[in-house]
């Protein structure tokens, strides 16, 4: 704008670094709506605890998923690894990690898959039995179908840096998708807490 | 004075419109990633349902207007009372608002488009699926079971009403999957417009010198983030129950019955103020402007809204105290709901703040608005009132509780969105709505408003239940019940005007210009209407009223922000 002096004017880039990236802003927002998408379903779970009328009930066929808790977990933690390869500029130690991080990931879904098809022709437990197998089914399938959803970028972006696209104008569109992994994890802490912990 | 800033914001609008046939116009628009084609598709998409919700009405009100009419068979007036109310928060309320953030934001904060073009369009389809889906179930309702065909179950859906049991059909379907579609579309837009605000301001404009409007969208948004959600998770629940046999809302297993009332209401009551703040903003904008003076208390005004968004998550249950919830409970929720009262007192002052003293233009726009303060004001009150649980006791269920959301409704956010349709159509289309028939259009709607919306009160304190789809002579409701219906024809032919104003007005209108209304923020600091581009070079902002400093260099804003 003419009218302002030249002087004061800093320049439109020292501007523009003063403004967030859109990649970060814009999953914090889809983080807060799915964490207020969550946190009705987890109220559902508290809410019906206790209220099934008939078995199988939480504390006779739940076991806590301690193996299946600590490859999710850890996976947060390899991630964080892989983005700080790519930032020190080495894309192979990237794709390393990145791989560990999916491996971990499928590693989560099988458990998830194998304590399912127990408790399905095991227990009798499926999600029309009770209130229990209702919640339970919605709440942890919720977050699984996060897992899946996760595991199909991160899957994305492992085959584009074998195919060779992965270089530096990336690292904040990948640090971006680490973000949802981030989350997803700190999701199953409170699925884990709220079910294997509270629930049971 | 127009010469001037024509001079030194260079606009660079370029005319490379070439004249496509008519195929190729529409797939221009198909395809559009236009941050300001979507945004008249959202409010156009938005208008059209408008009409559609507004017959529906009106037919109720045709059935309502005497006693025993027999017009209307009880079934079809169950399914018109849910399309419309369905439609006109979903359809009409949700599209119009995020369609005049999607057009405003960007250019108001001097951006180019929106952060996520295509996100964007993505939000508007899904919107429009949605919305097809939920007048589709019209003829295909039925499902396998030739039970139903709109949905019948009110807008709210009250499980364990729409368990499969008790609705049978897959009109109830229709309902959750079209509006699970729209609130998904809503969360897009929600997201896009916090991340093009907070990350694509233009140069010198800082949060605290956003255009009011613009806080108030991404109030709005984070409340689109924090509020839909719920209503898309239980809609989720609803549909495991229904497809996959879950017991969510199943009393028979041992499931509550009022769980849903409480995750709906979650979302319900955020979602009046998540349509009404929208239409503060427009009155935060136009006001200030009419009155020729600056918006009173600016800070005041956004901490206020913030304050609203806060409290509103928090007032839910005070559409249950009919259930009968313990009296902490009915205690906790009727202070709430007071409280909420208070940032929007604060609100009212300011605006009246804003017209004290000020020179006060008496346009169209200034109209609507000034209608709106009135109507908002009463609103609130009738709002403390039911806050209050025993007095809600005797009138829940009433139509004082429709008078009182109606007033809210249409008395401040229908008005405002005419407002905002008069102030920004110039900017939009480059031609001005007819002054003249504006304000037909705006006097026939104040009073066909006043005689339906302050009639209900009367009728509702007379004991008229909701929902009820006749009633019997001689009780005291006949004459009532008449005004009410004679006011909502006033308020069809008010409509009419309006949409003969905007079709003649587009063939033939005064040519606008870029600015008609010597406005501040800068979207009129561009062409009417914006090139794609919006704006050539890239604006510097150093108050909250670049056009002002523009206008007047001899006595800027900026030296007294």
């Amino acid at each position: 704008m003419a009218a302002a002096p030249a002087t004061t004017q800093p320049p439109a880039r020292a501007w523009r670094e003063t403004l967030p990236g859109k990649g970060h802003v814009g999953i914090l927002a889809l983080i807060l709506t799915e964490t207020s998408f969550f946190s009705i379903f987890v109220v559902a779970y508290v809410f019906y605890l206790g209220k099934s009328l008939t078995g199988p009930f939480p504390k006779d066929v739940l076991s806590p998923p301690i193996v299946n808790t600590i490859c999710l977990l850890s996976s947060s933690v390899t991630v964080v690894l892989a983005i700080r390869a790519l930032r020190g500029g080495s894309t192979r130690a990237f794709a390393v990690w990145w791989f560990i991080t999916f491996a971990l990931g499928v590693e989560f879904l099988i458990g998830t898959g194998l304590e399912w098809h127990h408790l399905i022709y095991h227990d009798g437990l499926t999600i029309g039995t009770n209130l229990f197998g209702t919640t339970y089914y919605s709440l942890v399938g919720l977050h699984a179908l996060h897992v899946t959803i996760g595991l199909l970028l991160i899957l994305l972006v492992l085959i584009l840096t074998m195919c060779g696209y992965m270089s530096e104008r990336y690292i904040e569109k990948t640090d971006v998708l680490s973000w949802y992994w981030h989350f997803v994890d700190a999701v199953w802490v409170v699925v884990f807490i709220t079910v294997y912990v509270i629930g049971r | 004075m127009a010469g001037t800033i024509e001079r030194e914001i260079p606009i660079g609008a370029v005319d490379d419109a070439q004249s496509l046939p008519v195929l190729g116009k529409l797939h221009e628009w198909v395809v559009t990633v236009d941050h300001k084609r979507l945004g008249i598709m959202y409010i156009g998409g938005g208008l059209f349902f408008f009409l559609i919700a507004g017959l529906q009405a009106a037919l109720i009100r045709l059935q309502l207007a005497v006693p025993e009419a027999g017009i209307v068979p009880p079934q079809v007036f169950n399914r018109l009372m849910t399309m419309h109310g369905t439609a006109m928060v979903f359809l009409v309320g949700m599209p119009i608002l995020t369609g005049f953030f999607n057009y405003l934001v960007p250019l108001m904060i001097g951006a180019r488009d929106l952060a996520f073009p295509r996100l964007n369009a993505f939000g508007f389809w899904l919107w429009f699926f949605g919305a097809f889906l939920l007048y589709f179930s019209y003829i295909a309702g039925d499902g396998l079971y030739g039970a139903g065909s709109a949905p019948d179950v009110g807008w709210f859906a009250y499980a364990p009403l729409t368990e499969l049991p008790f609705s049978r059909g897959n009109s109830t379907d229709y309902w959750i999957l079209s509006i699970l579609l729209t609130s998904v579309g809503s969360t897009a837009t929600a997201i896009n417009i916090i991340t093009s605000a907070f990350c694509m301001r233009c140069e010198g404009m800082t949060l605290s010198k956003m255009p009011v409007l613009a806080w108030m969208a991404i109030v709005v948004s984070f409340m689109m983030l924090v509020a839909l959600a719920p209503l898309s998770a239980a809609q989720v629940m609803l549909l495991l129950d229904r497809f996959l046999g879950a017991h969510f809302f199943d009393t028979q297993a041992g499931g509550s019955a009022i769980l849903w009332q409480h995750f709906f209401w979650i979302f319900g009551h955020p979602e009046v103020y998540i349509l009404v703040i929208p239409a503060f903003g427009f009155a935060s904008e136009i006001i200030p402007v009419f009155s020729r003076k600056v918006i009173f208390g600016y800070h005041v005004m956004i901490a206020a809204t913030c304050a609203i968004a806060f409290i509103s998550m928090s007032v839910w249950a005070h559409h249950m105290f009919a259930v009968g919830m313990t009296p902490a409970g009915n205690s906790f929720f009727t202070a709430s709901t007071m409280l909420v009262g208070v940032p929007t007192g604060i609100k009212i002052f300011n605006w009246l703040g804003t017209i004290w003293g000020g020179k006060i233009r008496f346009r169209v726009p200034m109209l609507f608005s000034l209608a709106f303060l009135f109507q908002f004001l009463i609103a609130g009150l009738t709002g403390i009132m039911l806050a209050v649980a025993p007095f809600d006791w005797q009138l829940t269920d009433t139509y004082f509780v429709v008078a009182h959301f109606h007033y809210i409704l249409v008395g401040a956010i229908v008005f405002m969105i005419f407002a905002a349709i008069y102030y920004w159509f110039p900017k939009a289309t480059g031609r001005m709505l007819s002054e003249k028939l504006g304000k037909w259009h705006f006097w026939l709607f104040l009073i066909g408003f006043h005689m339906t919306f302050d009639t209900m009160h009367f009728a509702g304190l007379q004991g008229m239940p909701r929902r009820i789809y006749t009633y019997q002579p001689g009780r005291g409701l006949d004459t009532f019940n008449f005004i009410e219906s004679v006011g909502a024809l006033i308020q069809g032919i008010a409509v009419l005007i309006f949409v003969i104003n905007i079709v003649r007005s587009l063939i033939s209108g005064e040519i606008a210009g870029d600015d008609p209304w010597d406005a501040w923020t800068l979207e009129w600091a561009t062409t009417s209407p914006p090139p794609e581009y919006n704006f050539a070079e890239a604006p510097v902002v150093r108050s909250r009223r670049p056009l002002w400093d523009l206008k007047h260099p001899e006595d800027p804003d900026w030296k007294y922000e």
